[in-house]
């Protein structure tokens, strides 16, 4: 079985028309790259996934894992596997990074049926992936992503996606805004992380980050399309040439 | 018939009110003559009154206005169960108005510290508390101040000396036993913090009722030159309960003085607070929040007067609304000419858990003063969508991650505090007001 299956997804928010046919197909053990301009409807998709409202499906499916993923709930979707790191992670004054990774970590344990972690597994398992992505120790004691560099919330993000260890991670322009150090650090945590049962998204305009993370199949969305597929070649190809060769007749199509 | 009409209106009703306190000096006497004067002459205050727009205060009007007698043994059994019970330190207990000196604690305090009951300070000759009782300002004042001033039958007298630092805070606890309708307290206090000294107070406000009562308070805090003062004023009145009350703060040079304003409990609260930033390069925090559910009404009404150059005022109050209950806020920063350097900044934020919640905020600036930096803003709104998003995407149920982020927003007030033990009470009082909650979830 497909890890994802997307079929012929459309999507609007209000009278605007963002996704128009989008058709994705994510076997374990793989990694998928989506390129696109700005404007392309990347993130949107990325929400989709994720579970935020106001979107409305006008046509297709996404299953995950066979499940009809639209029909549940955002916590019932990370829960279950699915994680999204947001391009833009949201600051949230006066919650503790802490307090609210534990209990979010132990409710998706609860679900999987794993035990929860106490205060000190969950600072030796956390601390581990922070080393590991760079953070700074008191990461933990500060409020989510508050004040944070925009360095420090993508490396968080995947923190807490080391933590929270989906077996279908998407992640959202997570090389934007990262010196090359940075997007180093990064991508060999996102590697670390892969393993032949889970899967990995990621979403980005650069081919940059796919010099370190190596993707099997590279999509190229464009105005709510999948307009082209194919391998890594395809991401090297699209640095060299930009993307109007391959948009260019899709307009006279159109 | 006239003469029953006389007897229906609510001032005259009042007026006829005797205060219990035994002793009353010459000089006090004449004050209340005043007083009580003045307040048969403005009466309550009606919703054409621009500062009493948003607060009708016809259902407290109704109440038969009795002084009640008070069950010292309730409130034994309830301050063991009120919040704070166990910090230790000086306290002050007042029942229905009365003090009690069997449920208070006033020994071991250091020199020239004084916590007592003004009806016995009263008896003492102290012109400075003479004063301070005596030279309250008119001008913007409530109404419910001269009728405080007539009636008031104690309350605490709180003298820290000049250099002095009080480790353990003082708290002064009034509670209400009374089961009748209508009992009315009219309470003051007069807290003066000396140069250079430093302490914590905690004015907490308890129900031991159930019924309608009425506490109109004026407490007067005066901190001098290089004065560090912390005030906690914890109103948690029943859900019947009427509270009025004044807070005016008379700041000298260098001071720091915060004052913490919770208005978690009462049918209608009022809390008018008056501020003279009078001495250069002080620092004055007015931090506060209010809880309402039901057909609640909370109103804040504040003037903070600039009248010396470089000094910093601080508002900020958040406000959190459920079912029908209202919120109103009034904040007005006045910089006086010749407070120059000025730094003030204001804030009101309201979230509303329900649809039929309202809130009626007006922050206003009022600058007369050269090279000021004066900000402030007001807010009213839901949940941040795109924050509770965010934890449920983390794997956090809806209804949690909604609590979470509704503690966080009282955790903006909360934790200014500086007294640990009473910020952690305080954090895990409103936490558990939250669990109890059961509209957290609905999406208004
Ligand atoms: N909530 C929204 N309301 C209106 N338009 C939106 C909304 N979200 C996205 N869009 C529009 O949809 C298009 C795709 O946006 P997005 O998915 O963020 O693109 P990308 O991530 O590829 O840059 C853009 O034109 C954007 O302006
Ligand atoms: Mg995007």
């Amino acid at each position: 079985m497909s890890l994802l299956e997307i079929t012929d997804l459309h999507a609007r928010v209000e009278d605007k028309v963002i996704l128009r046919g989008i058709h994705l197909t994510i076997q374990p053990g793989e990694v998928h790259a989506i390129m696109g301009p700005n404007g392309s409807g990347k993130s949107t998709l990325g929400h989709i996934l994720a579970g935020r409202d106001g979107y409305e499906i006008t046509r297709g499916t996404v299953r995950f894992n066979g499940v009809d993923l639209l029909e549940l709930a955002p916590e019932e979707r990370v829960r279950s596997g699915l994680f999204l790191a947001f391009q833009y992670p949201v600051e949230i004054p006066g919650v503790n990074t802490a307090y609210f990774l534990r209990a979010a970590v132990n409710e998706i344990r609860k679900h999987r049926g794993q035990p929860e972690l106490d205060a000190v597994q969950f600072l030796t398992f956390t601390r581990e992936k922070m080393k590991m992505l760079g953070l700074p120790e008191d990461f933990l004691k500060r409020s989510v992503n508050e004040g944070f560099s925009g360095g420090e919330k993508k490396r968080a993000e995947i923190v807490q996606m080391a933590v929270i260890e989906p077996t279908l991670a998407v992640l959202d322009e997570t090389d934007s805004g990262l010196d090359i150090d940075a997007l180093r650090i990064v991508a060999n945590g996102v590697n670390k992380l892969k393993r032949p049962d889970n899967a990995q998204l990621l979403i980005t305009h650069y081919q940059r980050l796919l010099n370190y993370i190596v993707p099997d199949v590279v999509h190229v969305l464009h105005d709510g399309r999948i307009i082209k597929s194919g391998g890594k070649e395809l991401a090297l190809e699209l640095e060299a040439k930009g993307y109007d060769w391959l948009i260019k007749p899709q307009l006279q199509t159109a | 018939m006239p003469a029953v009409k006389e007897i229906q209106n609510p001032v005259v009703r009042l007026t006829e009110l005797v205060a219990t306190t035994t002793h009353v000096p010459v000089w006090l006497a004449a004050l209340r003559r005043n007083a009580l004067a003045r307040f048969s002459q403005t009466g309550f205050p009606t919703t054409d009154d621009e500062d009493w727009r948003f607060t009708p205060v016809t259902a407290l009007k109704a109440l038969p206005f009795v002084i009640a007698t008070p069950d010292f043994d309730r409130a034994d059994a309830a301050i063991q169960h009120s919040p704070f019970a166990s910090i230790e330190g000086p306290r002050l207990v007042f029942v229905d108005g009365q003090f009690s000196r069997e449920l208070s604690q006033v020994t071991n305090l250091p020199d020239g510290v004084r916590v007592q009951p003004i009806s016995e300070a009263l008896r003492q000759d102290n012109s400075a508390l003479q004063s301070h009782i005596e030279r309250l300002p008119d001008r913007n004042a409530s109404p419910f101040l001269p009728l405080n001033t007539a009636l008031f039958s104690d309350g605490a007298h709180i003298e820290i000396p000049a250099g002095c630092e009080l480790p353990a805070p003082v708290r002064v606890l009034f509670l209400t036993t009374s089961p009748h309708a209508g009992a009315f307290a009219a309470l003051r206090n007069v807290i003066v913090a000396g140069a250079n000294s430093r302490v914590t107070i905690i004015e907490q406000y308890v129900d031991a009722s159930g019924a309608a009562y009425w506490n109109n308070v004026q407490t007067t805090l005066v901190a001098g030159e290089g004065a560090i003062v912390e005030h906690i004023r914890f109103q948690e009145e029943g859900r019947h309960a009427f509270h009025t009350g004044s807070l005016h703060l008379v700041l000298a040079r260098d001071c720091r003085v915060k004052h913490h304003s919770f208005a978690l409990g009462a049918r209608l609260s009022r809390q008018d607070i008056r501020a003279r930033l009078d001495g250069e390069g002080l620092d004055c925090v007015l931090n506060g929040l209010y809880l309402t559910d039901g057909d609640r009404l909370a109103d804040h009404h504040m003037i903070v007067e600039h009248l010396r150059p470089h000094c910093t005022s601080h508002e900020y109050f958040n406000g959190l609304l459920d079912d029908r209950s209202r919120g109103v806020f009034h904040g007005r920063i006045h910089v006086h000419p010749g407070a120059d350097k000025t730094d003030a900044k204001q804030t009101n934020k309201n979230i509303l858990l329900s649809k039929d919640a309202t809130v009626d905020t007006k922050p206003q600036l009022e600058i007369y003063a050269d090279d000021v930096r004066c900000t402030h803003g007001a807010t009213i709104g839901q949940i941040d969508a795109a924050s509770v998003f965010y934890l449920r995407a983390r794997g956090l149920g809806e209804e949690d991650a909604r609590r979470m982020l509704l503690h966080a927003f009282a955790g903006e007030i909360v934790e200014r505090i500086d007294y640990a033990p009473v910020r952690e009470e305080i954090d895990s009082l409103i936490w558990e007001r939250l669990e109890r909650n059961p509209h957290i979830a609905a999406t208004a």
